[in-house]
């Protein structure tokens, strides 16, 4: 097991009347590369700034290393932050950029240009030193603030949507990259995004957040296999979800169906909310599956097709590699481990 | 098409007719500095007599010597207050933030002859002697405003969260005003500055109310010979300083342009050595 | 960031000192009468009960009159200028502005002094005229040669607060209403006009409040006869010597200013808010 290193403990925050952290508690361990994810507003970004030291906590701990920091002004914390438009400092070149801290610590010069150069080769931007920050296009301005950060050896990397204002393409190469630098400087990336796809890719941990509260903590495969809750469900990834209620351990009913499932610990009877992935759906001949429909939309994915199809109680989203003409009828075929069986909403 | 061309025309000479109104005064200015003769009616013969006489007019160069050392002194004070004033008015947030700011531009809003009353009946109560020192006083009074203004401005479209990087970076709150906050504010100190100083150099309302009896500003000295009547050698100077001015303009844009395409060759030897730098 | 709060307190004193204060003591002038022994003084409403008076009035009316044609003359002109201006390439923009503010490097009285040379009765322009055979025209000492004097060194100020909202809007705006069916008149009207109306706000503020409160100009183009309300401060202050009388006009000016800028903001909030 690996060592904790920041222990949030029931933080909350107001900003005049609105409670926008409601009692967050979350442990980082070392070498650990944990997202914030959810949608604006949720407190995801409240959170990164209360652990850089930008915001003190309304209340709760914030613990580094066991030792109580919330009070610690950001320049005393062994932790550095990535900022979401990159927040350069115009007036400095590359090299001077990312020589602030050292030259702060008034580390030796040569010491110095040797901890930038090496810098500048990690992030691909060797021979960069003298450029003029504000000329550099946006994926080269990111690299830039990333080695500003990590030239500090800090123990934590804070990044706040960094990506959010790449295209496409290099956010993509991007995300690679920043995976590639973590395991090379072994350090733990706390790294807050509202992208899904971006979280699950890259962590090895997400914390799933709404309305400054966690909704869920788990790997990548744990929150998008097995949600915790609708929100969950519903924010990560597509999926049809559907109101039912567990008959006993392994038997789920929904839309007046009996299935076989691989949940338990659920009381008899309780009202539940079930998962089904719409990759995780195949269309079939209607008399080989329980429940049947009509297609009523088919769009072409690129790899799959999405199909609409009406069945008597809802509308179902498949994603198949097959394909059926709207109109035709059709049934729907998923085994036991492609449902997902979790709490209802208000239950939680 | 040709209808456009005419309203292009008319567009010009409208321009150029205004300009023309602007610039009459300033063309006459310049005009009979060079002129021979005294007499402001008519331009009699072109010579240098009045630049020669101005050099030898120990009057008339105390008075630009005070000038000067007045637009110095009261535009590096105020740029000390200015700046200090916009930098920790924009960071504070307190309820009587408003009332602050409204006070910041309130000499701007006075008229001038008020300001330059009030701060006679000021002076005069504090029984200070009229002279340098309260010119110097006086004139911060609006050259504060101006960079107050322009630094505001500048630090409203600064990313806050470049003094944040600072601090993350270990500077405590002192060193990031040092390292972030005022260096990239600095154009804007420097531009309102200059903007004070030349309404400094320019003002005459403000300094009759508080000028001494032994002291003369350039402003002062035109307007009390404007009354028996101005000699060319006002022009002379203002000529001067007006070809100063220009000329400085002239190299700090020349510079600027030039500082300007070298970044962009730069950028362009950049693309073309590194195509594929982001793919 | 309160590590900032002890950084303002230079600006505080200053503004306190030099601002609150002085400003309060013409308040205080206003309202008192010096008693008979030193340095007793008594309340009173006389000086602004004074104000009222035929020839006071008068002044006053006249110099807000002077102002309002002055600025409506600045408008006039200036904007057709700022927006032809800034309908060129970004680079002649710069270069045209700062034509337009170059004339202000030049000192205000000598270039003032200058038109009192143009415009006399033997001056450059009635020259002109008298080898036009068109007789010499008297325009000095009237409020003509006022007007010119001011509307010529305040148009700078009516101009750029307009340019710089006219640069601002954004150029798309303009294809926009195009594209829904305005022809250039509709266009300029409901979108140009509309959206460079903080600068014309600006603009008109600052050129009314410059005109109102001249009294330079005045003396020297309309002659020592020609009384505005900065004339008339002036004189009460350092030939009069009735600094208590002075202090009640100021305070007149001043606050009839205040509440029209006041007045000026809330309008065009509201236009905007429309």
């Amino acid at each position: 097991m690996k060592n904790k290193l920041i222990e949030l403990r029931n933080l909350t925050k107001n900003f005049d009347d609105q409670q926008v952290l409601k009692g967050i508690s979350l442990d980082i361990y070392e070498n650990e590369f944990l997202t914030l994810l959810g949608p604006s507003g949720c407190g995801k970004t409240t959170t990164l700034r209360i652990i850089a030291g930008f915001e003190e906590p309304s209340d709760g701990q914030v613990l580094f290393n066991g030792i109580e920091i919330s009070k610690v002004p950001p320049y005393k914390r062994e932790v550095n932050t990535v900022f979401q438009k990159y927040a350069l400092f115009p007036h400095l070149n590359v090299a001077d950029n990312i020589a602030f801290g050292l030259n702060l610590k008034k580390v030796e010069k040569s010491v110095i240009s040797q901890k930038v150069e090496r810098m500048l080769k990690m992030v691909g931007l060797s021979g960069f030193e003298n450029r003029d920050v504000t000329l550099l296009s946006g994926g080269q301005q990111q690299r830039v603030a990333i080695a500003r950060a990590l030239v500090n050896e800090p123990k934590v990397l804070l990044l706040d949507e960094p990506l959010g204002a790449l295209d496409a393409k290099i956010r993509k190469q991007m995300q690679l990259e920043l995976k590639k630098i973590q395991r090379e400087v072994g350090i733990t990336f706390v790294y807050v995004t509202h992208d899904q796809e971006e979280a699950l890719s890259m962590s090895d941990a997400v914390v799933v957040m709404n309305n400054g509260e966690i909704q869920q903590i788990g790997t990548p495969t744990d929150i998008y296999n097995e949600p915790e809750n609708r929100f969950v469900a519903s924010f990560i990834g597509e999926s049809n979800i559907i109101e039912g209620h567990m008959i006993r351990d392994y038997l789920v009913e929904f839309d007046d169906f009996q299935f076989e499932c691989v949940d338990k610990g659920f009381e008899d009877n309780e009202e539940v909310e079930v998962v089904l992935r719409p990759e995780d759906l195949d269309i079939v001949e209607p008399e080989h599956a329980k429940i049947t429909g009509v297609v009523r939309d088919i769009t072409f994915k690129g790899v799959h097709y999405e199909i609409m199809i009406e069945t008597e109680k809802r509308m179902y989203n498949v994603h198949t590699t097959d394909y059926a003409p709207v109109g035709k009828k059709i049934g729907l075929l998923f085994g036991p481990e492609d449902i997902h069986v979790m709490c209802k909403m208000g239950a939680y | 098409m040709k209808q456009m061309r005419a309203n292009t025309k008319l567009q010009n000479a409208y321009l150029a007719f205004l300009f023309f109104l602007m610039y009459l005064p300033v063309a006459i200015v310049i005009l009979f500095s060079f002129n021979e003769s005294k007499l402001y009616v008519s331009f009699s013969g072109f010579s240098l007599v009045w630049y020669e006489k101005l050099f030898r007019d120990s009057a008339m160069m105390e008075a630009l010597k005070n000038s000067l050392i007045l637009g110095i002194l009261s535009c590096a004070v105020s740029a000390v207050i200015g700046t200090l004033g916009a930098v920790s008015l924009s960071a504070l947030k307190l309820r009587s933030k408003g009332v602050l700011e409204y006070i910041a531009i309130l000499p701007l809003m006075v008229p001038e002859i008020i300001l330059g009353m009030v701060l006679m009946a000021f002076f005069y109560m504090l029984k200070l002697p009229f002279g340098m020192l309260t010119l110097l006083i006086g004139h911060t009074v609006f050259c504060v405003p101006y960079i107050l203004v322009e630094v505001k401005a500048s630090l409203a479209l600064m990313d806050p969260s470049l003094t944040e990087a600072a601090r993350d970076l270990g500077a405590s709150s002192w060193r990031a005003f040092l390292d972030i906050t005022l260096p990239l504010v600095m154009p804007a100190v420097a531009s309102g500055s200059l903007l004070a100083f030349a309404m400094s150099m320019d003002d005459v309302v403000i300094s009759i109310f508080i000028n001494g009896p032994r002291i003369s500003t350039l402003p002062i000295k035109v307007y009390t010979q404007i009354k028996t009547g101005v000699t060319p050698e006002i022009n002379a100077l203002c000529t001067i300083m007006l070809a100063v001015s220009l000329t400085a303009l002239a190299v700090f844009s020349i510079f600027r342009s030039h500082k300007k395409e070298e970044n962009r060759d730069e950028e362009q030897i950049d693309r073309a050595s590194e195509p594929d730098q982001e793919l | 960031m309160k590590q900032y709060r002890h950084l303002i307190r230079p600006y505080l004193i200053w503004s306190l000192v030099l601002v609150v204060i002085p400003l309060f003591l013409i308040v205080f002038y206003a309202f008192t009468e010096e008693g008979n022994e030193v340095l007793t003084f008594s309340f009173t409403w006389k000086n602004f009960a004074r104000f009222l008076e035929a020839t006071y009035l008068n002044v006053i009316l006249k110099s807000f009159w002077l102002g309002f044609i002055t600025t409506a003359i600045c408008l006039l002109l200036g904007y057709p200028l700022a927006y032809f201006i800034s309908r060129f390439s970004e680079k002649a923009q710069d270069t045209l502005i700062l034509l337009v503010t170059i004339p202000m490097w030049i000192n205000m009285l000598l270039r003032t002094y200058a038109w009192m040379n143009l415009l006399s009765d033997n001056g450059i322009i009635n020259q002109l005229l008298g080898r036009l055979n068109l007789g010499p025209v008297s325009m000095m000492y009237t409020d003509f040669s006022v007007l010119v004097g001011l509307v010529c060194n305040f148009m700078p100020f009516m101009i750029i607060p307009i340019h710089t909202s006219l640069c601002k809007m954004d150029k798309s705006l303009l294809e926009a209403a195009m594209d829904l069916g305005a022809n250039r008149v509709q266009t300029f009207w409901k979108v140009t006009w509309k959206l460079s109306m903080p600068g014309v706000v600006n603009g008109v503020m600052m050129v009314f409040l410059l005109a109102v409160s001249s009294f330079v100009i005045p003396k020297l183009l309309g002659g020592g006869q020609y009384m505005l309300i900065g004339n008339l401060i002036e004189s009460q202050f350092i030939s009069v010597g009735d600094w208590n009388f002075g202090s009640a006009i100021s305070m007149i000016l001043a606050v009839i200013i205040l509440i029209s800028m006041r007045l000026m903001q809330k309008m065009d909030k509201l236009q905007q808010e429309e």
